[in-house]
């Protein structure tokens, strides 16, 4: 009978000091939240000014006190932006661009990296080194004699210099898909070898068909940045009717800076459709984006 | 003995053949690296020695372009400009990416969440995202300056004081800081959690094993990041171009936005000095080299390579 009160006040104490405790975890997780709230608020607040500033009108946003919330929403700013600058035409230009450099990074760097993981060939390992340290070469280092060469060509205010690089594989992309590629059990592919399967039946028909996130990951990337790209296109595209989104709106800022609703409308219309975009692919492309990490 | 020469033929005829097949395989990178990088960056610096408009065939001058360049004072306004932008922007940059990311590695519900929303301004297009800040930076309407004159702080001119254009580019840094953070929360979820496990078990402090446990595991990644981040700092251009329209000018107030890139591709496309510009695109060069060089020589004494792989 003590034995088993003994026990019973013991629990009790037990039972305190667990609630003690998950009390004291309650506050420190709620404290975790409230930092990371904080921090995702100054985040947040920027996009929530650029949509409700895109819906103000003109007398709204230069009021004194600042209002939050537009009375009406002014959607005429969205409206102007598309009629003042040909927001169709860049959108579709851009685009084009896009969707043709990742085509060339899909088809090139892939391959290369296949070679670099999965064929053991000799002075590949040191290939590969050469190939990483490129990435620290400036682009403006090799910037000029491009020119110099594509304008001899005559391909300076075409696409070609914005899309034709892509078709020989960026190192960044070739590293991303090396270490995935890496990461597939060699088991799978063995017997096909025995078999007497070609290299590339095997990347084909094996390798490609398993590395869909990765292909995925590649290709967000080089979409969005091409559709970011501001430098190139800047260089090359000469003839407004060809220009992308990028130059397009830079333009445009100088001459209408005081138009801050249309200015900010067509900020929201360049951003708006990469933030849908990376909801579509999100999870793959957070992985994608991890693993680079890794090693 | 017969038997093994056949035998040491057939490899080496294998090999052969997986050499092929390999450099097959690679061979795009292979004519990329030659068309778009090493006969650029070799025929840059022929141009450098040059004076090249693109219309008449370039004149050889020897080191002209250099002795002028080291005369030129926007020459070195540019390269302070951007190296202030190195120095004041990348390790306050790299140091935020990683508290956020320690923030979202401590196991809180929705972290999801939050990394979306810390990764969701790195989405945002160069032009785009400055010509926000420029709204947000307005220093009669821009809400910075409101909610500073709410706490009784009389805010800069931001964008056409010189003295606060570059430290508003570094303030909208922070806010594109995604990339990394998502990059260093995936460092520190490699990390094996025994180590903390034995380190709590000698009595170690958090502090102490976040300096003898996160941060040498992490170095790599440090080292990865710190790299990427010098060079993209050197090659600063888009931003400071957008911000620059603030005053209707490429360089910005008292030219204090006139970045090395912005300076090369003035004097290369505005002005077309291609000689001139080369021989910037050369300086350009020498200095990542040598930023890289000094990183790389000093990371064997802080980054710590694990073991097992």
């Amino acid at each position: 009978m003590m034995n088993s009160g003994s026990a019973v006040s013991d629990n009790l104490l037990l039972k305190r000091n667990k609630q003690k405790r998950a009390v004291k975890k309650a506050v420190k997780s709620s404290l975790k939240h409230a930092v990371l709230i904080a921090v995702g608020f100054t985040f947040l607040v920027p996009f929530a000014y650029l949509l409700l500033t895109s819906v103000k009108s003109i007398d709204e946003i230069f009021q004194i006190p600042f209002v939050w919330w537009p009375e009406t929403f002014y959607w005429e700013n969205y409206a102007n932006a598309f009629q003042t600058i040909p927001f169709l035409r860049y959108t579709l230009n851009t685009l084009f661009v896009c969707l043709l450099a990742v085509l060339g990074e899909l088809i090139s760097a892939p391959l290369v990296a296949y070679g670099l993981a999965r064929i053991p060939f000799k002075g590949r390992n040191v290939l590969f080194m050469i190939i990483m340290a490129t990435v620290m070469l400036p682009a403006q280092s090799t910037m000029i004699p491009l020119y110099v060469v594509f304008n001899k060509l005559d391909m300076v205010n075409t696409y070609w210099p914005l899309v034709l690089p892509a078709y020989f594989g960026a190192a960044y992309y070739i590293f991303l898909l090396r270490q995935f590629f890496m990461g597939i059990p060699y088991e799978i592919t063995e017997s096909a070898k025995i078999d007497g399967a070609s290299e590339f039946r095997i990347y084909w028909q094996m390798i490609l068909p398993l590395s869909k996130p990765a292909l995925v990951t590649v290709g967000l990337l080089v979409f969005l940045f091409s559709w970011k790209d501001y430098q190139t296109p800047l260089i090359y595209l000469n003839e407004p009717a060809k220009w992308t989104l990028s130059i397009g709106l830079k333009a445009f800022i100088g001459e209408y800076e005081v138009s801050w609703g249309m200015l900010m409308a067509a900020a929201a219309m360049f951003t708006i459709p990469i933030i849908i975009l990376y909801f579509f692919v999100q999870k793959v492309f957070i992985e994608g984006i991890s693993m680079t990490g890794s090693k | 003995m017969a038997d093994r020469n056949p035998n040491a033929a057939g490899i080496r005829r294998r090999e052969r053949k997986t050499l092929l097949v390999g450099l097959l395989f690679v061979s795009p990178w292979i004519i990329g690296f030659l068309i778009f990088q090493l006969y650029p960056i070799l025929s840059s610096f022929y141009y450098s020695m040059t004076n090249y408009n693109l219309f008449r065939s370039p004149e050889w001058v020897g080191f002209d372009n250099y002795t002028k360049l080291f005369h030129d004072d926007k020459f070195y306004l540019s390269l302070y400009n951007t190296l202030y932008m190195t120095i004041v922007g990348v390790v306050p940059h790299l140091a935020y990416a990683l508290a956020m990311a320690l923030l979202l590695n401590a196991k809180v519900k929705g972290q999801s969440i939050y990394r979306t929303i810390y990764f969701l301004p790195t989405l945002v297009p160069a032009v785009a995202g400055s010509l926000l800040w420029m709204w947000i930076l307005n220093s009669q309407y821009g809400i910075l300056n409101m909610a500073l004159e709410y706490v009784g702080i009389a805010g800069p001119n931001w964008l056409v004081s010189p003295d606060w254009t570059k430290p508003s580019l570094v303030l909208m840094g922070f806010w594109g800081t995604g990339t990394i953070t998502v990059m260093y929360l995936a460092a520190l979820q490699d990390v094996p959690k025994v180590y903390y496990e034995a380190a709590e078990i000698d009595g170690a402090s958090r502090w102490m094993s976040f300096w003898k446990i996160t941060m040498p595991a992490i170095s790599p990644m440090t080292l990865f990041q710190l790299i990427m981040m010098l060079i993209s700092s050197l090659q600063y251009f888009t931003e400071g171009m957008v911000f620059a329209e603030a005053s209707q000018s490429t360089g910005g107030p008292e030219n204090s936005l006139l970045f090395y890139s912005i300076y090369l591709y003035q004097q290369a496309f505005s002005f077309l000095n291609m000689g001139y510009a080369s021989s910037m695109a050369w300086i350009l060069f020498m200095v990542v080299m040598v930023f890289a060089l000094i990183i790389f020589k000093t990371s064997a004494k802080w980054v710590y390579y694990g073991g097992d792989k």
